[in-house]
């Protein structure tokens, strides 16, 4: 082996090292125990029979502790995430988790008496998904997917799918159209959002 | 009679395959938003909001304090039973047997021992309804997507479903074979238990069209990403990574 080949081949492995995250370092039984977690947190709080404000609060906690929340933050700007600024984005992840927890968390209600149970994970392009089925009173089951990644160094859901529902793809939408109505404006969104859902 | 009352039937088949040929040459889209009739679907939107704020909402109010759980729970199962000649004939046209034979046997079983469908016992020994429509087997049969509809009164759906739709109602062998009037027996369960989901429903509802920032654009998202799923569309390219962004930094 030449020099020069030896210093590209160590350069490609020193590249592979330096990208832990980028190989599948989680696995099938690794993603689905962190759906567990979070099933029997939400389980926990139904449970609990608690008035729906502290559920929401409960709830935020739950999301903040197992979902990558910046990143799906992040995600709903689209384009504008990448005009706006550090602080901007911090403010708008806090707005949009606060939002998030209101708007879903003062359903909970309908899941008592309900149950969540796993199926099986997969691997799809660079994450898992976790299929899981819902069977609430009075329903016919259906299915409730999470999408597991350890890309932030620990293993989070970055979407849930609810009979092929995203919350990402359908919050995308939402704030894309209040970032419409409001000319692009980051900080009026921003205000806006803390008094929404 | 009889026939005769069978001729336009397949005339309406027959244009469905038609008009659905046509659209299989426009743009086959299995993820993102097809929507060239934008602005006339936000008129039918409106008018459907309208629809649902001034009555549907207020009588599926009325009907569901009015009436116990008990009984909307027996009209929604009574409706719903009365929708299994046509996914099973749906079946068929799909060529899904197997699943052709369990909506069968549901039928049968629920119509002797449910009391003509208003009980459920079939569910209780694993025969669960796998609901059927044309507009699914036009996809099994390889017709596209086509454009994004909104229905007045039904409301979202696409060019495609449009068509399955009108053939389901036209073809539905419950009314092709009733006589008149319990042929319409089952649009009027249709219609009372429409009242019974919006009242059941009626938080999802009222946070999809009175509380998102633009309810168009929501319920177009909600209907698209539903009905892809139904039909078992499970291309990676459906899914969001939210990281797509972060991989292009390495």
């Amino acid at each position: 082996m030449n020099r020069r080949g030896f210093l590209v081949s160590g350069m490609a492995s020193a590249a592979i090292f330096a990208l832990p995250n980028v190989a599948l370092a989680l696995n099938e039984s690794q993603a689905s125990a962190l759906v567990q977690k979070v099933v029997n947190d939400i389980n926990k709080v139904i449970a609990s029979g608690k008035s729906v404000s502290s559920m929401i609060r409960d709830f935020e906690k739950i999301f903040v502790k197992y979902a990558d929340v910046p990143n799906i933050a992040r995600s709903t700007l689209g384009v504008s995430a990448r005009s706006a600024s550090k602080s901007q984005l911090n403010a708008y992840t806090k707005a949009f988790q606060g939002y998030l927890s209101r708007k879903y968390g003062k359903r909970f209600e309908e899941f008592k008496g309900g149950e969540i149970i796993i199926k099986d994970a997969r691997p799809l392009k660079r994450f898992y998904e976790v299929r899981t089925q819902a069977k609430l009173k009075g329903q016919s089951p259906f299915d409730v997917n999470f999408m597991v990644s350890d890309k932030t160094g620990r293993a989070k859901f970055f979407d849930m799918k609810i009979e092929g529902i995203s919350l990402l793809v359908t919050e995308r939408e939402e704030i894309g159209a209040m970032l419409d109505k409001r000319n692009g404006n980051i900080d009026l969104l921003i205000k806006d959002l803390k008094k929404s859902g | 009679m009889p026939v005769f009352h069978r001729i336009p039937h397949v005339l309406v088949l027959l244009s469905a395959l038609a008009v659905t040929a046509c659209a299989s040459d426009s743009a086959v889209s299995s993820k993102g938003v097809y929507d060239p009739h934008e602005a006339e679907n936000r008129g039918t939107h409106q008018f459907n909001k309208d629809v649902d704020t001034y009555v549907v909402s207020p009588l599926s109010d009325g009907y569901g304090t009015a009436i116990p759980e008990g009984v909307r729970d027996g009209v929604s199962r009574f409706s719903s039973h009365l929708g299994l000649p046509n996914d099973i004939f749906n079946n068929l046209f799909q060529g899904e047997l197997d699943t052709a034979a369990q909506n069968t046997g549901r039928f049968l079983l629920n119509t002797v021992v449910g009391f003509g469908g208003v009980f459920d016992p079939a569910s209780d020994i694993g025969l669960e309804r796998v609901q059927a429509d044309f507009g699914q087997t036009l996809h099994v049969w390889g017709a596209a997507e086509g454009p994004y509809v909104e229905m007045p009164f039904f409301g979202p759906s696409t060019s495609r479903d449009v068509v399955g739709f009108g053939v389901d109602l036209v073809l539905d062998p419950f009314f092709v074979v009733a006589r008149d009037p319990q042929r319409y027996i089952g649009a009027v369960a249709y219609i009372v238990d429409s009242f019974g989901k919006r009242y059941k429903y009626d938080a999802t509802i009222d946070s999809i069209l009175y509380e998102s920032e633009d309810s168009y654009v929501q319920a177009r998202s909600l209907y698209l990403q539903n009905r892809r799923y139904e039909l078992g569309l499970d291309a990676t390219d459906l899914y969001v990574d939210v990281y797509e962004d972060l991989y292009e930094d390495f």
